[in-house]
């Protein structure tokens, strides 16, 4: 590889050999794009035709009013076509893909955005495509799953160890190794061996680039400071990317899951759990014990659900140029349903994880302090566990109804 | 030297055999009396897995084996003090093989001293291009101890050359695409991998993935210097107990003595 993708000191490419020769292919092929400008111009006709860039900025005129301080604005990733940022980063890896001449995507996910988004790519630009998932993914994430399906994705699951986020991304690492002669992995966010963090990040930039347009546009100023969910770190990395030469402050959310004192959460960087380690091909900071194993985490949004995260971010939180907080299942419920009701928007568990630390903040403001949420998803794939958050009534009723029907 | 002990054993055998157990698995006890086993049966050398996580190299086997070990609460310190016990018993060179954060996370330095008081002869880090070794070869060069390091069927000859360059005691090729365990099918294209190899180093060939019965070791015979058995032996164990490893081992390695003078 032309260059081994460290942030002073973290990423790198920790790969095994087989997969050596793969990576080359994979970073001359981004530099090629990187340097074409027909490249963005082509990537950015996909997303303005296949799927809804720019997408807009939303003004939250009646959440500001009730914090009462800054004026709340929101980036809307849930208008992507499948209905989150994922969606960026999947139409760029398959434009390479295309370049690159490769017939079959394999693809890990979390949430089941990421594998939505990768299994509607490969359905568009006609690949072969197996996505792997965690089980307990699948079944919080079950919708999502069906879509896979029906959109000609092969969805595996997986079994081994924690059965989450990263036990698919061994998994997908592990058809690969096998297979990557025909078959490109794209991987969801910017985590992994370089140059996955630098490259996800560079299809994700498109957020940043219009927000910061658009909010100078509608605000004339630029925001204090902009939010966004960390889960690997891709949707932040996107919108943060607009700002980084400017003067506004960069808040990353992690998953305080139970709270940070309960052990069970997925908070990297905003917590003192985790420790500098290597692992699925990358150096970063990890949720790992003191022998190095990696540890199970929780959060209720299974996109946020994950031991690593981006290499870039660390070495931002080590700068001190993103600030890194955390917020718990329990207030991401009350921010999600806190901005239905005011706005009439519902963002996905992972992106009211954004939401709930510019709740904290927005009253502290000044009136005239502009800040921007990324809303990185929309919510509807989590209906069944709102639901149950909500221990909804009629929606139980429903399944019941429903079920019986299936067993009659 | 570990080299010079491979190398001499080839004088007396056509090729070697190394095999592969996973820390813990079934049970710290029962490791022990496995590697009496192989020992028992001739094997020339061995590797210990120190269980990972994250083992992203290895097949539904070995990963199997060593989320068990874990779950059963092994630790690393207790593997470490296992491998010195069992280097200590038994008069064949062992290895470490593991991936890179538990080296990390121990401290390379600590594990490479310990590794030297230990007796173990080398390590195998699958997970650790030469690029990203320089710390981990520092430390095993001041520890004179072997870093074992692969090669792969695609990896391009300077690569190769380069490898070499930076390993010691013999070079892990890697028979196949994929991960450990599934079955490998030796054909004169592999014949042709094995002489690239031979091209950039004077090391010994160790060949591992999918190497799991007689046939493959016959292949084998006279174009590579060692064969590595890991998935199928843990297999063995599984399905048919501990007290049948010496026989399979024997009857791999039926007729690998070399016939002098007749
Ligand atoms: C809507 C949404 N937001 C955020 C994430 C977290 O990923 P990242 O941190 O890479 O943006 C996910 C991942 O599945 C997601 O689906």
């Amino acid at each position: 590889m032309k260059t081994r993708g460290y942030f002073n000191g973290f990423g790198g490419a920790y790969i095994p050999e087989i997969l050596v020769e793969t990576f080359k292919e994979l970073e001359n092929a981004f530099l090629d794009v990187k340097d074409d400008p027909l490249f963005w111009n082509e990537y950015k006709t996909v997303l303005s035709t296949y799927s809804c860039r720019p997408t807009p900025v939303t003004f939250a005129e009646n959440l500001t009013r009730y914090f009462n301080g800054a004026r709340i604005y929101i980036k809307r990733e849930d208008l992507n076509h499948t209905g989150a940022h994922k969606a960026n980063n999947v139409i760029g890896q398959g434009l390479l893909v295309k370049r690159m001449g490769k017939k079959r995507v394999i693809a890990e996910t979390g949430a089941g955005q990421h594998g939505v988004a990768t299994a509607t790519m490969a359905a568009k630009f006609g690949f072969k495509c197996t996505i792997y998932m965690g089980e307990v993914d699948m079944e919080r994430q079950r919708p999502n799953v069906f879509w896979m399906e029906k959109l000609g994705a092969e969805v595996i699951p997986v079994t081994e160890g924690t059965r989450i986020l990263k036990d698919a991304i061994n998994e997908a690492f592990r058809d690969w190794v096998a297979n990557m002669d025909t078959t490109h992995y794209v991987l969801g966010t910017a985590c992994g061996p370089h140059p996955f963090p630098e490259m996800v990040t560079y299809f994700q930039s498109i957020i940043g680039k219009e927000a910061r347009k658009q909010i100078i546009k509608i605000t004339n100023k630029l925001p204090s400071r902009v939010y966004a969910c960390v889960g690997g770190g891709s949707n932040a990395m996107g919108i943060f990317s607009g700002f980084f030469d400017d003067p506004v402050e960069l808040i990353g959310v992690e998953a305080g899951g139970r709270g940070l004192e309960s052990g069970r959460h997925a908070a990297r960087l905003s917590s003192t759990d985790a420790s500098i380690g290597i692992a699925q091909g990358y150096k970063t900071y990890f949720l790992q014990d003191s022998d190095g194993q990696m540890k199970k985490t929780h959060s209720v949004a299974a996109g946020l659900d994950y031991v690593g995260v981006s290499p870039i971010l660390a070495d931002l939180k080590e700068k001190g140029r993103v600030r890194f907080e955390s917020a718990t299942d329990k207030e991401v419920i009350d921010a999600m349903s806190l901005t239905i009701k005011k706005e009439g928007l519902i963002p996905a568990l992972e992106s009211a994880h954004a939401f709930v630390q510019a709740f904290k903040d927005a009253p502290k403001l000044d009136k005239d302090d502009v800040i921007l949420i990324n809303q990185s998803g929309r919510g509807d794939k989590d209906i069944f566990t709102i639901a149950d958050a909500f221990s909804d009534p009629g929606w139980k009723e429903f399944i019941i109804k429903k079920a019986k029907e299936y067993n009659a | 030297m570990l080299e010079s002990y491979i190398k001499n054993r080839l004088k007396e055998k056509e090729i070697l055999l190394m095999t592969h157990i996973v820390i813990g698995y079934p049970s710290f006890e029962d490791s022990f009396r496995i590697i009496e086993e192989m020992v028992k049966a001739g094997v020339d050398l061995m590797e210990l897995q120190i269980p990972f996580s994250e083992p992203m190299a290895d097949g539904p086997v070995i990963l199997s084996a060593n989320q068990k070990s874990l779950a059963y609460g092994t630790k690393v310190a207790k593997c470490m003090e296992f491998a010195k016990k069992v280097s200590k018993t038994f008069n064949i060179p062992f290895l470490f093989m593991s991936y890179y954060n538990i080296l990390y996370k121990y401290g390379l330095k600590d594990f490479t001293s310990f590794m030297k008081d230990a007796g173990i002869h080398g390590a195998i880090v699958p997970d650790l291009p030469h690029e990203e070794a320089c710390d981990y070869l520092k430390a095993m060069e001041a520890c004179n101890l072997n870093p074992i390091m692969l090669f792969s069927p695609n990896t391009p000859k300077d690569r190769l050359k380069a490898i070499a360059s930076y390993a010691k005691g013999f070079i892990y090729c890697v028979a196949r695409k994929g991960v450990t365990g599934s079955s490998t099918s030796f054909s004169d294209e592999f014949e042709a991998y094995v002489n690239r190899c031979r091209k950039e180093t004077d090391l010994p060939l160790a060949i591992g993935f999918g190497v799991k019965e007689k046939r493959d070791i016959d292949f084998l015979r006279g174009k590579a210097d060692i064969a590595i058995i890991g998935t199928a032996i843990i297999k063995l164990i599984e399905q048919k107990g501990i007290e049948h490893i010496k026989e399979f081992i024997e009857s791999l390695t039926v007729a690998s003595t070399k016939q002098n003078s007749s």
